[in-house]
This record gives C-alpha cells, sequence and structure tokens, in this order.
C-alpha cells in the first residue's frame, strides 16, 4: 500500500428511513493518519452516516469501500457477514457517545479490554492481563483499578476505557460518535489530548461525528458540514470554520459562544 | 530574483467575504492581485488597518480560499496549486514547506510549551529528544522562563504566548514561512530576537511574507514593501 | 398399563417431531435444534425436556434408570421415574450398568457408560453465551460464526476475581471443534467423561424448547486459558461411606455444631462400591 491509497472510499451513499431523514449522496475518502470531522446539528444525518460507514446500517444506495490490510479494496455492504464481523474486531474500532453501549459493564476494566484479544484467540490469561494493563497506562487509568468494573468508573474514564477496548488490537480505521458529549470540559481535554496523540502514534484513519465545533477544530484535519442529510461543505478544518462560505455554516461558527 | 529563487507565486487573488448570517453583506478585500516571494528574501505587507493584509496572509497559508486566481508554490521540487489541492496535500505543504506564525497561539489544552513547540518537528519525524532540545533552545532564546515550559501556555500572558507562537514557528527551518505581527506583544529585546531569528530563516533560503507593524522591525527585516491597499477596488 | 395414555405418554406425531430434531442434533454435534416443546404434567425446571426426549426414544424394552443430582431416591427422580413406569410400563433400575437409558439432572454417573446406553440430560438454560449476551438474535449470529471470544470474557473474569476459574458447575464446552455447548448444570467435576463417552448424550431444554446432543465418542473440550488449564474439583477426604477417592463428593452437615461429612453424590456407585467392600 502506497502512501496515497485510501483506507476507506465511501461513493454517494444514501440511506433514508421513510423518505426522510437519513443521509443523502455522501462521498469521500479517507486517508491513513487522518481525522475525518462531521459536525452538523442533531438530526443532521451525522450518526446515520457514521452507522452506514461502520456496517451497522446498510445504505440504500452507493458503496463504502475498505482497503484491507492486504491492499485489496473490498465492498463493506457486500461481504460476507463473518469477514465483517473479523474486520470490526481486527481492524476496526467503534467508540460511542454513551459508555453503556461500548462497554461490558458486567465484568471488569481488564476483560472489557482483553476481550478483542480473546476473539481473536489469545489464550493466555497472564499475557492478556499484561496488555490489559498497559493499555490502561496509556489511557491515563491507575493500573490498580484493573478489576473495577465500569460502572464505578467516572464519565471520562468510561470513555478512555472504551477507547483502550478498541484500540487494545492495533485497528486502522476507529469511528467515533460524539466521544466527548456530556463530559466536563477539563475532562474533554484530556480525552481529547489523548485521542491526538493516539491518532498520530498509531497513524489511525478516524472519522469523528461531533456537534462540537472546538473539538472538530482540536482533532480533525478535515471536516464534513451536514445539513438535513446532506454535505453542505467540506474542506481543511480551519478553512471552513475561519472562512466557511455555506449560510448554514456561517451561522453554526457564529452561534459558538466565546469562552 | 530569478526563476530559480522563486518559491511562491500568487496571481489575480480576488477575496470577497459574504455575509449569510448579517443578510449577504458583501466585503470586497482584494482584486486581482498577484505577488511573488523569493527564497531568502523577506516580503512585508504593507497597508492601513482593513487592508487586507491579514486576509492575503490567511489565504496565503490556506486558512482562507481566494474566489478566483491561484497561489502556486515550491513544494516537493514541483509546484502546487494551494487553491486547487486537496485538503491533506495541503496538510502535507503546511508540514514541510509551509509555516505560520500567527497573531495568537490557539492553545490546545493540557499540551505544554515545550512540546507545542516541538510538535511541527515530531510531525516531521524528527526524534522525541532531538525534537525538544530545539524547542528548548528557541524558548531559552526568546527569553521564556524555564519555569513556564512545562505548562500549558493556556494561562500565559500575551507575550509569553507570542513567543511560544514564534518559536513554533521557527523550530522547521521551513522554506516558505508566514508572519502575523510576530513581534506586536513583545518588548524591545525579544522583538530583536526575532529580527534575528528572520535574518537567519533567510540566510538559510527561506522566503518570508509577513505583517509588520513595527515600523523598526520591518525596516529591519523587509526587503521588499507589497501594498495590498492598491488591490482593494474592483478593476473596471 | 392404564388405559387412555399413549405409550410413553406423549402421542406419535409429537415423539416422531421430537426425533426429528433429535436426529438433527445429533447430526450437528452441540448445535440447539428448535422443537415444539409440549406441555407435560409437570411444571418447568423438572425436567420437561429431559422427559420429552426420554419419551420420544424409549421403547418397552428399554431399561431405565432416572438420577437428580446424582441420587436415584429424591422426589424428581422418584416421580419421573414412576411416570415412566406408569405411562410406558418399562422396567426400571438404579444400577448404571443396567439401564439402557439414563435421565440425568445435574450428574453424569460415575460408573463408565457404554455403547448402546443413552444419557438424557435435563437442561434449565440450553444458551451458553446467554450471560454475556441477551439478544438471542446475536447469539445465534455469534454461533452460526462461531464468534466464541466472549466465552473467554467470563473465564477471564473469573480468574481476575478469584483467582482460578470459579465456574463450577454448567462449565461451558466446545463440542467436535465448533459449537460451544452448556452441558447443563453438572459440575464440572463430570466434564471430562463428557469428551470420547461410547453412549450417546442427548439435552432436552423444554421451557427454552432446544435439544441439543453429542453423539458417541466425540470431542468435548472444556473451555481454558493456556496458563490456567481447566481442573476438576478435587476433595482432601474420600467418601465416608464407600472410601471412594476419585468420585464427586456432597456435603452433608449432620448436627447442629457444624459436624460434616462427605459422600459420594452417585448413590448408586457408592452402594455398589459398599457391597463389594463388604
Amino acid at each position: 500500500m502506497t502512501y496515497s491509497d485510501p483506507i476507506l472510499t465511501v461513493q454517494a451513499i444514501s440511506k433514508r428511513f421513510m423518505g426522510r431523514g437519513g443521509c443523502v449522496d455522501v462521498g469521500f475518502d479517507l486517508w491513513p493518519g487522518e481525522v475525518l470531522g462531521i459536525v452538523g446539528e442533531s438530526g443532521s444525518g451525522k450518526t446515520t452516516l457514521l452507522n452506514c460507514l461502520s456496517g451497522r446500517t446498510t445504505p440504500d444506495e452507493g458503496v463504502v469501500l475498505y482497503r484491507g490490510r492486504d491492499g485489496e479494496m473490498a465492498d463493506l455492504h457486500a461481504m460476507s457477514e463473518p469477514r465483517r464481523r473479523l474486520l470490526m474486531r481486527t481492524d476496526w474500532g467503534i467508540v460511542h457517545q454513551n459508555p453503556r453501549d461500548g462497554l461490558r459493564f458486567g465484568v471488569s476494566a481488564g476483560a472489557n479490554i482483553g476481550e478483542r484479544l480473546m476473539a481473536v484467540g489469545a489464550r493466555h490469561y497472564g499475557a492478556i492481563r499484561g496488555t490489559a494493563a498497559d493499555w490502561l497506562g496509556r489511557v491515563e487509568i491507575d493500573g490498580l483499578r484493573i478489576d473495577d468494573r465500569p460502572s464505578t468508573f467516572s464519565g471520562g474514564m468510561q470513555q478512555r476505557l472504551q477507547i483502550a477496548r478498541n484500540l487494545v488490537n492495533g485497528p486502522r480505521l476507529v469511528f467515533m460518535d460524539e466521544p466527548t458529549g456530556g463530559l466536563d470540559v477539563s475532562v474533554q481535554a484530556r480525552l481529547l489530548d489523548l485521542l491526538r496523540r493516539l491518532v498520530r502514534e498509531m497513524h489511525l484513519a478516524c472519522v469523528i461525528v461531533t456537534h462540537d465545533l472546538g473539538v472538530a477544530r482540536l482533532l480533525a484535519h478535515r471536516l464534513m458540514v451536514m445539513k438535513e442529510g446532506r454535505v453542505i461543505e467540506s474542506g481543511l478544518t480551519d478553512q471552513v470554520l475561519d472562512d466557511p462560505h455555506h449560510p448554514y455554516t456561517q451561522l453554526l461558527v457564529s452561534s459558538v459562544l466565546p469562552a | 530574483m530569478t526563476a530559480a529563487t522563486l518559491r511562491l507565486s500568487a496571481q489575480a487573488l480576488c477575496k470577497t467575504f459574504t455575509l449569510h448570517v448579517q443578510g449577504g453583506v458583501s466585503i470586497p478585500v482584494f482584486n486581482d492581485l498577484s505577488f511573488e516571494a523569493h527564497a531568502g528574501r523577506c516580503v512585508a505587507l504593507a497597508g492601513p488597518s482593513g487592508a487586507g493584509k491579514s486576509t492575503l496572509l490567511r489565504s496565503l497559508y490556506g486558512n482562507y480560499l481566494p474566489d478566483s486566481g491561484h497561489i502556486r508554490l515550491w513544494h516537493r521540487k514541483d509546484w502546487v496549486d494551494l487553491t486547487q489541492a486537496q485538503a491533506r496535500t495541503i496538510l502535507e505543504i503546511r508540514r514541510e514547506t509551509l509555516g505560520h506564525v500567527s497573531q495568537f497561539l490557539r492553545a490546545v489544552p493540557r499540551v505544554s510549551a515545550l512540546d507545542v513547540v516541538a510538535e511541527p518537528l515530531l510531525a516531521l519525524g524528527v526524534d522525541e529528544e532531538s525534537a525538544r532540545r530545539r524547542a528548548a533552545e528557541l524558548l531559552a532564546r526568546l527569553n521564556l522562563p524555564e519555569r513556564l515550559w512545562n505548562l500549558a501556555p493556556a494561562t500565559f500572558s500575551g507575550g509569553e504566548q507570542q513567543r511560544v507562537n514564534v518559536a513554533r514557528g521557527f523550530a522547521p527551518n521551513y522554506p516558505i514561512l508566514l508572519l502575523d505581527e510576530p513581534t506586536a506583544s513583545l518588548d524591545a529585546k525579544n522583538r530583536r530576537v526575532v529580527v534575528d531569528l528572520i535574518a537567519e530563516a533567510k540566510s538559510h533560503g527561506a522566503a518570508l511574507v509577513g505583517i509588520f507593524h513595527d515600523q523598526e522591525v520591518r525596516d529591519a527585516v523587509a526587503d521588499d514593501i507589497f501594498e495590498v491597499e492598491s488591490y482593494k477596488e474592483p478593476v473596471a | 398399563m392404564p388405559e387412555g395414555y399413549n405409550f410413553a405418554y406423549l402421542d406419535e406425531q409429537t415423539k416422531r417431531m421430537i426425533r426429528r430434531a433429535l436426529l438433527k442434533a445429533v447430526a450437528i454435534p452441540g448445535y440447539q435444534v428448535p422443537f415444539a416443546s409440549r406441555e407435560m404434567p409437570l411444571p418447568y425446571g423438572w425436567g420437561t425436556g429431559g422427559i420429552q426426549v426420554t419419551a420420544s426414544v424409549i421403547g418397552p424394552g428399554d431399561i431405565l434408570k432416572v438420577i437428580d443430582q446424582g441420587s436415584d431416591d429424591t422426589t424428581n427422580a422418584v416421580s419421573i421415574r414412576r411416570f415412566f413406569s406408569k405411562t410406558a410400563g418399562v422396567a426400571t433400575t438404579e444400577r448404571t450398568i443396567d439401564a439402557t437409558i439414563i435421565q440425568t439432572r445435574h450428574r453424569i454417573p460415575e460408573h463408565p457408560l457404554h455403547e448402546g446406553q443413552i444419557l438424557v440430560y435435563q437442561v434449565p438454560i440450553p444458551e451458553p453465551l446467554r450471560w454475556m449476551e441477551p439478544r438471542e438474535t446475536e447469539t445465534r449470529k455469534m454461533h452460526a460464526l462461531a464468534d466464541y471470544g466472549v466465552m473467554h470474557v467470563k473465564l477471564y473474569e473469573d480468574i481476575a476475581r478469584f483467582g482460578c476459574i470459579a465456574t463450577s458447575y454448567n462449565y461451558p464446552v466446545l463440542v467436535h471443534h465448533r459449537y460451544v455447548m452448556a452441558p447443563s448444570p453438572i459440575p464440572k467435576f463430570d466434564n471430562p467423561k463428557m469428551d470420547r463417552m461410547p453412549a450417546l448424550q442427548l439435552f432436552g431444554a423444554g421451557r427454552e424448547k432446544r435439544i441439543y446432543a453429542v453423539p458417541p465418542y466425540t470431542s468435548v473440550k472444556s473451555l481454558d486459558f493456556e496458563d490456567y488449564p481447566f481442573e476438576i474439583q478435587r476433595w482432601d477426604q474420600p467418601c465416608a461411606l464407600c472410601g471412594a477417592a476419585d468420585t464427586y463428593l456432597d456435603e452433608v452437615i449432620t448436627d447442629d455444631v457444624g459436624t460434616r461429612l462427605y459422600v459420594c453424590s452417585d448413590s448408586d456407585a457408592c452402594q455398589e462400591r459398599q457391597k463389594g467392600a463388604a
């Protein structure tokens, strides 16, 4: 694979619900190491798009092509379920807005991190636990908490645990749905800093849905602005935010309360 | 100044802001603007406040998108048009070729001053130790007290933030460097450090474009003066 | 045999339906086959699944043994044994080696089973993935794709919490290198007996309407970790009645001051040994 090959190619994705809502005619390429931000208000189709991209919803039209480690492009929605599931736990990660959707609350932090390893055949308890402890450290959670359940963690820690659980086996593409939603500002900052570092160190490709333009500016290299299911403006993050052309983007940017 | 020294060439740039939120009012900034920047030289953008100096500088960085015209940059031994380039190409250009010292530091929470300065070097693949050494060297030269190096600059004073910003811009030896009032909040001593840094960059063969409010600094660094004001009115 | 009942209570149509499910279950070892479980004249949880399986495979020449936790004389075992002697008129026995069909709740007899015997398990919850995944649609997919990582999450959690795999009964197994299966709530002590057993093993879950099977001589492996291999329970003392040191023991409290006794849970095996010693 050369530097110039995208890892994800999305062509004219549409998904409507009873003729309305959803997303319409969305397309883009994503390269390794690149973070794409999708911004827009609630109901603008961001989450539907993310679900189509990550294989959880089948679009009505359009294709999502993923370039595997072998360099071959494969149509996500045409591939077999076993292959898609394998990708989900080897190559992809999904960080949910609500930790309850992305963590197992019935088992310890260590088991949460170890699950992906065990899913791909790790069978050495000591090694799994060692890796889990290492990742707790990388997401700045005290290693002594390894046997505690996520329900005893704060919101920020739960999000960091979700990140560790997703990144533990070195995925290449990560989807994040409002990863900082519902967190205190100081906790957000820590999470953003962590994400920036991990994206750079692991050369991750990342699609991040957020309605927070500050988060988008800090994390995303590129932005797509969505309104009523369509992409109305896209480009370099600072260009879209500092020199917005579409009336809606201008409204969005001018509506942010200064700190 | 020959074709061989040309690093940046802006041709027939037009930029008008349309403010849809405020009833679609149009604010023309410049029209049919062309200019060049050469290796080893510094162009000072001149003109009164509101002439469009900052807008031009931001357009040259790809931060603003001109309505028409071209901005060609010498990047990886080839000419790239910034107005047509893909986002990731622009990011690559910013990483390797095009530096920018903005007027205000956009501080990332929790990242220390030293890391803010070292970051562009790390992005270029410089190892952590060398990057931090270079960052420390620049912060020391700009007289930023060492006790601040490991703190996040968000709480710094304007002058301290600006010195972090300048250090960050000069950390890699960018072939093209854009400077937006790099000395505005600095005292005389640090202004002289910035003048020295600019002189060194020129001697390395960098092409610089800057806005210098301070007459003394401008006289010290500028090889050419470019009047932005004269491109204000649309060509009839 | 009283008038008014079909042989072995169930009507022939129902038996045929269950036999079809059994054939499929035997053909796909460890796979849970849905079946149209009937209302039986005893409550769910008392072995309705096991009884339907037994009723579908039993013939007039069979000799039936029924055990509950290893014992032939507890209420559940006695009432099921009576049920079949009334409705099918078959001979019953308490001796493992004499039985052709053994219906069991929560134990495998200590005496090794032989070819031609059928062991029928009563199963309360047939889905081994249920503890980690509540959605039936999802567990079916997980079985179909052999997506079994979560089973080890449960074992990991045991070790993290208790220092060892603390799951001591209904310990999950991998059947024929393919399907993860719940062996019903037998103690894990009995798990090794399932592996390559010469007898046919049938599992019936009446409330959950599932049948599954392990054909004779099929590989049944208990899940584990490389550094925490599967282990069975052991006791510091032999059976207080027969002296056996290699059987599953029950703890019996004999007075109000905590005096306790360890005795075989398999009453037949224990008595046989006592007779042999006498």
